[in-house]
């Protein structure tokens, strides 16, 4: 355990000494952006969408003491998804998505020598191949956790509307309730954080991979796991110390 | 010139390169010859550095590899090429932008239009100027090792190796492509060195062969002396194919191996 730790603090030191040059890197992390970016919208806004019309029925039917204001429904989904469920639940989809992905693609070009290639040109592969992945990663996760707050605050308001749970009146006038920015700051925060667990976690898992395409199919399960566990565990720690 | 001196490797308990020393000539198609395990890849992955010899060192030039800074070793490999034992195309480009990678990476000063240029050449030099669009899934292996090789000379290196250029290649594919391999060679002057159990092209381009038998170097020489060396495990590995065996027992009889050769082509 401790090994591994260090093996990975090892790996991220290796990516950042000789680096290639700068419009390379950027370039790829452009287009590693780009890639986990699109890929991912659809499967974020089908998942955020219903995570916050579940959240606005299921308070609506708790919420039955006449003495509480309905508007209460509005602001308790507001609260809800931007501090907990937008950004945790889509940086724990994109684990499975990004993550497998990532360790997927690196675990296989290790197995077919593909970056024993590249360092045998001169070329630091873990900074051409790993340090884009991670900085598309947190270039694009903040952005998809800010369109998961939009569409769960949407698929609230939709829910509770048309179930005929509250007016849209009531929903919004709850949503402007005491609003605090710096959730939002918080949020963000965490999406940058869960990024980096995601992404390095998963190359790590992808890039010493050993063996062949089985070996592939389980570097990119362990990665998945392993990822998911270091954002509910990133997520606590963050909870407790920033707010 | 690359000199190999003393290179021992182990993985775990199990010594696999015993004391390897040896030179590999500029200029020169030289071939490293051993049965399946003896360690001929292990051996060319701790030339490139790939692997770390556990004693010994590579010298390239007189510069020495082995243990140097890595700014010096960079600067070596950089005048690598390698052809991999499966190719290693990069899946996620094209045939094109797989040669033209080296020059972006290693030549930034280029132009695009001096690498498009390059990149034509060297798929030209190889016969695969049709096919720069395709994708590596869409090549047959012949075609992959040739791209392979392309990439590998893209960036004019002054150090070549190849694993196995033609395992699994039919014997015409596999001799055309030790053809290429020995033209380029000649024609720019590098230090080539090809790994094989091809007893095809030992005599084909075999300009200088080690053989390597358990980890050990046995026997080194040309292609020429190599029918009548007197190492038993080297000969009991040349004279397993019955092919060999026929040349031999015609040369023996006062016929040339350039006869041979030539008497397929006078039929047709
Ligand atoms: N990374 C490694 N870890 C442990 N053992 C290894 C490793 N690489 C190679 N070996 C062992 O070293 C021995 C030599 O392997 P090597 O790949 O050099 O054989 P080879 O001579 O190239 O054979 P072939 O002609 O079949 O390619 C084998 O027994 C192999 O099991
Ligand atoms: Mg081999």
């Amino acid at each position: 355990m401790v090994k591994v730790f260090g093996q990975f603090l090892l790996f991220l030191q290796s990516m950042l000494v000789r680096t290639e040059r700068v419009k390379v890197i950027w370039n790829r992390t452009l287009d590693e952006a780009v890639l986990i970016g699109i890929d991912s919208i659809l499967i974020v806004s089908i998942v955020s969408a219903f995570i916050g019309a579940v959240t606005c029925v299921q308070i609506a039917y708790n919420l039955i003491n006449p003495l509480i204001p309905k508007s209460t429904i509005g602001y308790m989904v507001r609260e809800m998804t931007i501090l907990e469920l937008a950004p945790t639940i889509t940086s724990i989809v994109l684990a499975g998505k990004v993550g497998s992905s990532i360790a997927g693609g690196l675990g296989t070009m290790r197995i077919t020598e593909q970056i024993d290639a590249l360092e045998v040109m001169g070329i630091n592969s873990s900074n051409y191949l790993v340090l884009p992945r991670i900085l598309g990663s947190i270039i694009t996760f903040p952005l998809l956790v800010i369109l998961a707050m939009v569409l769960s605050i949407l698929g609230g308001y939709l829910a509770g509307t048309l179930s005929g749970a509250m007016t849209a009146q009531e929903y919004v006038e709850g949503i402007r309730d005491t609003f605090i920015p710096y959730n939002i700051v918080f949020a963000l925060i965490k999406s940058v954080v869960f990024a980096f667990l995601v992404s390095a976690i998963s190359a790590y898992r992808g890039y010493f991979t050993v063996g062949g395409a089985l070996e592939v199919g389980a570097s990119s399960t362990t990665a998945v796991t392993h990822s998911i566990i270091a954002i509910l565990i990133g997520d606590f720690v963050l909870a407790y110390t920033l707010l | 010139m690359i000199e190999i001196h003393n290179v021992h490797k182990s993985f775990g308990d199990a010594p696999i390169l015993k004391g390897v020393t040896c030179t590999f000539e500029t200029g020169k198609c030289n071939l490293v010859l051993g049965g399946s395990g003896t360690g001929k890849s292990v051996l060319l992955k701790c030339i490139v550095g790939l692997l770390k010899p556990d004693i010994g060192s590579i010298t390239f030039d007189g510069t020495i590899f082995t243990n140097n800074k890595v700014e010096i070793r960079q600067e070596i490999r950089k005048q690598i090429g390698m052809l991999f034992q499966a190719s290693a195309l990069f899946d996620s480009m094209n045939v094109f932008e797989n040669v033209e990678f080296p020059l972006k990476m290693l030549t930034p000063d280029m132009s695009r239009a001096e690498r498009r240029d390059r990149v034509e050449f060297c798929l030209k030099r190889v016969g695969l100027e049709a096919a720069g669009n395709k994708m590596p899934s869409e090549l047959s292996g012949g075609m992959k090792k040739r791209v392979g090789i392309a990439r590998a000379i893209a960036p004019n290196c002054t150090y070549l190796f190849c694993d196995e250029p033609n395992s699994g290649l039919d014997p015409l594919t596999s001799i055309k492509i030790d053809e290429l391999i020995y033209e380029i060679t000649h024609e720019y002057n590098i230090t080539t060195v090809i790994i094989t159990h091809d007893m095809n092209s030992v005599v084909e381009i075999g300009d200088h062969i080690v053989y390597l038998h358990k980890g050990q170097k046995l026997w080194d020489g040309t292609k020429d002396e190599i029918l009548n060396a007197q190492v038993p495990e080297l000969k009991e590995f040349i004279f397993s194919s019955s092919l060999v065996r026929a040349a031999k027992r015609i040369e023996m009889e006062g016929g040339s191996l350039e006869e041979i050769r030539q008497e397929p082509s006078k039929d047709i």
